[in-house]
């Protein structure tokens, strides 16, 4: 008698089928994503110009870049940019979701007109912003003609301050998104726990600082995961809002990666930057995915 | 050689073995109950016999050929989820006939074989509707049909009733029944419900932990347990499983269990060969309609015992009344006629009927045999 | 006592609520003002914006910066107005949106229904995927389109939309998969239904939801894109690109009227999608959120 036969030729091809089917985009993920960041690491370390060269020349383009004042703005500008975006995205959008969550009148108006927004390309944002915040014909002339003659808001021509008006443009953008998130968080909230905690003898304030914001934590960190990757990302909105302008003073990773790589024909710089940038990002995203697939399986 | 054969079956995840060795032998038209607590590993073997999960050791034939790594559809077996499992997107009617399509019957006999299942379940009326649009009860008689149809060698059901509310559970367990009777079916039904198993089957397999426990008929599992998780897993309320000691008197062996007070009483065993057991702690099963108000004792036993007791607490459940007393330390529960007039710190005389005790060693937890 | 509120347990005073009503309404009109400058200033004459108020609504109204914009203004060298990039953009976005879903339904099928060993490392990996800064792999993908003969092509845009989106199109269909009960493959298998089969007349059935999801976000993003459109688009840019070219121009007068106009245009598809299927994108977005 044998202990087992060999499965026939059906069951056999059913065992094989997902996995040949899933086999081409596993196959594209690991070559196009995985293999090419393989390869620009591997660039990061050779003497790169316009071309890919297979020169070997170790930490030089690390040393060169961290020694780059260009770079060094765009980690500055980064850093300034990633912090109050992530903050202001947060404060505003957990506020317009606590406020909205009062039993709103209006609420199916006033949430699309929040949200909106994320459906437009930054580029389109980029534009707008640009024209509204020009001191000849928008935001400025507009309250001049309006009689604040002494009114002045020249923020984007001014190279200590044109960082800022991206954080506007970018706050304009997604907190709506960021506000939805919230909202979802706090309508997940079982109303019961609120109803204990009045009879507890709980204020609005208290409830919120208490039982309520702490009950959002979940929320908090997707929001923040999202927010730190837009922000590292963030290229399109630069170049369309100022141009990395003016001079260099909106400078930004990306930015750097794009100039130092195609315009200034620097690859082995520009993909020593690209991989700070991954770094980065990985930092933050393997274990928040981590954690994410884990508690899923569990 | 049985109609569905399982050999020596074993299943492993890795280095973990969840089922042991199990060896059945289905004859045709059977009626076989696979019970257990979750966990215990039943429903890996049916979805084994059904092709769903592969084979680790040993082989599974049905009508002599063997199934092992044969796809389910190649199987002629068919099987009846605990969710249904209907394609939420198809009417009744293509549920049902879903599994003669893939097989290429052409459309004339299908709808022959619908006609005839549908008329037997009585669902004809509902064969346009979507799974969306059925009750619960509904819903089981489609995932049934969507079986018979089929007309397969052998019926798998995993769990039918868990999800129905409890009265419809008690119909759709007596309708399981009668088509079982009138059809001469071969099946193999998964149940976490002893009661299940007791009405529905011919014979059952009481599993734990990846072992057979025991296969028999539903009385010899009930009347004759095989060790302790049988005899407290089968019935409802449980087994009383009472501390006592073998004591011999007069050459026949008695149990010696304290009262409430905690005084000893004897109650004379039926199976002599207790005797061999003399002077030694055994637990004592005895089931909870075996002890009685004296009226309400089986007057065809040969061996019912008297017993005086103090009652803890009674229990008017309509039909009967249940009366919890302390038994060797422990609580036993007795089943009392309904007018039974009993309250609660008084103390009664009972009837035991001995001729339904089992003994089990404490130590293996296997009953001790008797002659 | 005040009636219990459903949504919430929380009850405040007149001031407090009108204070509510009051910022609500400040934020309402800080996310519509672009809008309205946007809308109000492409229907301007040049003049009306250089030496008028952005704000005012137009004294003449005209249609030309539209015409303009659409197929007559400089975008780099060429006259030829937005329209070819549109045209580009529509090209680049239907294949790509249909075939990365397609791949994305399939993917997530497997995985939640045909699970194998080392699954979740292989979701794991392609989940990673949706995340990284694509300035890792602008230079070999770079490379690799002018190897493959297709650097500034449609096709070639195509293909990187559809290698960096089936991320995401997979975690969408995984995650909807998922819930959707096992058993029902299994009992279909039992019927005979082969890998397929199963998919095509069990799941596909019931994956309009999700499908709607995967659509519109793969939709978004990939008419949103301005990175690859770039890098890639060579003479076949998308709309982004060409919006930015005519924005950013050096040469003559700054027709902001047409910008705007340009503006809108490139807005509208995405803008017309949540008008539509508000509902869906914002499921989109969270599902993007709440990940794994």
């Amino acid at each position: 008698m044998t202990v087992s036969t060999a499965p026939d030729f059906r069951t056999r091809l059913q065992d094989w089928l997902p996995k040949l089917v899933l086999a081409p985009s596993f196959a594209v993920t690991i070559l196009f994503v995985y293999g090419f960041i393989g390869f620009t690491v591997l660039l990061s370390f050779t003497g790169s110009k316009m071309l890919p060269s297979f020169k070997w020349v170790g930490w030089e383009n690390y040393e060169k870049l961290w020694a780059l004042p260009a770079w060094n703005t765009a980690v500055m500008n980064i850093a300034i940019f990633a912090s109050l975006y992530i903050v202001i995205c947060t404060a505003v959008g957990l506020m317009l979701a606590i406020f909205l969550d009062q039993k709103i009148r209006g609420e199916g108006v006033l949430r699309p007109i929040y949200l909106y927004p994320m459906a437009l390309s930054f580029i389109v944002t980029g534009t707008a912003w640009k024209w509204f915040l020009d001191p000849g014909i928008g935001l400025e002339n507009v309250m001049h003609l309006w009689g604040w003659q002494s009114f002045s808001f020249t923020w984007i021509k001014d190279g200590n301050m044109a960082i800022y008006t991206i954080v506007i443009a970018a706050v304009w953008q997604t907190s709506g998104f960021v506000m939805a998130m919230f909202l979802a968080g706090l309508r997940g909230i079982d109303n019961e726990i609120l109803k204990a905690a009045q009879i507890d003898g709980a204020s609005n304030w208290q409830l919120y600082r208490r039982i309520v914001i702490p009950l959002l934590r979940p929320a908090f960190l997707s929001a923040f995961v999202i927010l730190s990757h837009l922000a590292i990302k963030s290229y399109d909105l630069v170049v369309a809002l100022t141009g990395g302008g003016p001079g260099r003073a909106t400078e930004m990773p990306a930015t750097f990666m794009y100039s130092y790589t195609f315009t200034r024909n620097q690859m082995g710089i520009g993909a020593s930057s690209a991989v700070i940038m991954l770094m980065t990002i990985a930092a933050i995203m393997v274990p928040y995915l981590y954690a994410e697939m884990k508690e899923k399986k569990g | 050689m049985g109609f569905l054969d399982i050999r020596n079956v074993t299943k492993s995840y890795g280095n973990v073995e969840v089922l042991h060795r199990v060896d059945i032998a289905v004859e045709e038209g059977e009626f076989l109950v696979l019970v257990g607590p979750s966990g215990c590993g039943k429903s890996t073997l049916l979805n084994m016999i059904a092709g769903l999960e592969g084979i680790t050791g040993g082989e599974i034939a049905i009508k002599g050929h063997v199934v092992n790594g044969v796809h389910p559809s190649r199987r002629n077996i068919a099987m009846v989820f605990q969710s249904y499992a209907l394609y939420p997107n198809m009417t009744v009617a293509q549920n049902m006939t879903f599994g003669l399509e893939m097989h290429g019957v052409p459309k004339p006999e299908r709808e022959r074989a619908l006609a005839d299942v549908a008329k037997l379940l009585q669902i004809d009326h509902l064969l346009d509707r979507k799974p969306g649009q059925l009750s619960g009860g509904q819903r089981q008689r489609v995932a049934m049909g969507r079986a018979l149809v089929r007309d397969p060698d052998v019926f798998l059901f995993d769990e039918p009733l868990s999800n129905l509310d409890a009265k419809l559970r008690v119909d759709m367990r007596t309708e399981i029944k009668k088509l079982h009777q009138k059809l001469k079916t071969t099946i193999v039904y998964v149940t976490h419900d002893q009661i299940e198993a007791m009405t529905l089957s011919t014979r059952i397999a009481v599993m734990n932990k990846g072992y057979v426990q025991q296969l028999g008929t539903p009385k010899e599992i009930y009347d004759t347990p095989a060790n302790l998780f049988v005899a407290t897993f089968m019935g409802s309320p449980a087994m009383n499983i009472i501390p006592a000691r073998v004591v011999v008197q007069d050459g026949t062996p008695h149990a010696s269990v304290t009262d409430a007070d905690g005084r000893p009483r004897l109650l004379r065993f039926s199976q002599g060969s207790l005797a061999a057991w003399d002077g030694r702690d055994i637990l004592l099963g005895i089931r909870p309609e075996a002890i009685t108000d004296p009226e309400g004792a089986d007057r065809k036993s040969s061996n019912i015992q008297a017993l005086t007791n103090r009652v803890t607490v009674t229990e008017p459940a309509g039909s009967d009344t249940f009366v919890t007393m302390a038994l060797g330390g422990q609580d036993a529960i007795a089943r009392m006629r309904a007018d039974a007039s009993v309250a609660a710190g008084q103390t009664y005389d009972f009837a035991v009927n001995m001729e339904k005790a089992v003994a089990f060693d404490p130590k293996t937890e296997q009953r001790i045999a008797s002659d | 006592m005040s009636a219990v509120t459903q949504d919430t347990a929380v009850s405040m005073g007149r001031v407090t609520r009108a204070l509510i009503y009051l910022l609500l309404l400040l934020f309402a009109l800080f996310y519509l003002l672009p809008l309205y400058v946007m809308g109000v200033n492409s229907v301007k004459p040049l003049a009306e914006i250089t030496g008028g108020n952005m704000m005012a609504l137009p004294e003449v109204w005209t249609l030309d910066p539209w015409r303009s914009a659409w197929s007559t203004a400089q975008i780099g060298v060429e006259p030829t107005g937005l329209k070819p990039y549109f045209l580009n953009s529509i090209l680049m976005v239907v294949p790509a949106v249909v075939i990365s879903t397609i791949m994305g339904a399939l993917n997530g099928y497997i995985l939640t229904k045909w699970r194998f060993r080392g699954d979740t490392w292989v979701f794991g990996l392609m989940l990673f995927s949706c995340f990284i800064p694509f300035q890792i792999v602008l230079i070999p993908m770079a490379v690799v389109l002018g190897k493959l003969g297709l650097a500034g092509s449609v096709p070639g845009l195509v293909l990187v939309h559809v290698v960096y989106g089936i991320g995401f199109t997979t975690l969408y269909f995984r995650n909807y998969y998922a819930t959707f009960p096992t058993e029902l493959v299994r009992a279909a298998q039992i019927d005979g239904a082969g890998f397929f089969q199963i998919f095509w007349r069990i799941l596909l059935p019931v994956s309009g939801p999700i499908a709607v999801v995967s659509i519109i976000w793969q939709f978004t993003n990939i008419w949103n894109d301005f990175l690859f459109g770039a890098s890639f688009g060579g003479t076949n840019q998308p709309m982004t690109v060409a919006l930015n070219n005519l924005v950013q121009s050096s040469t003559g007068v700054k027709e902001y009227n047409v910008h705007f106009a340009g503006a809108i245009l490139a807005a509208l598809p995405t803008l017309l999608v949540y008008i539509v299927a508000g509902r869906y994108f914002v499921r989109g977005l969270m599902a993007g959120s709440v990940k794994g």
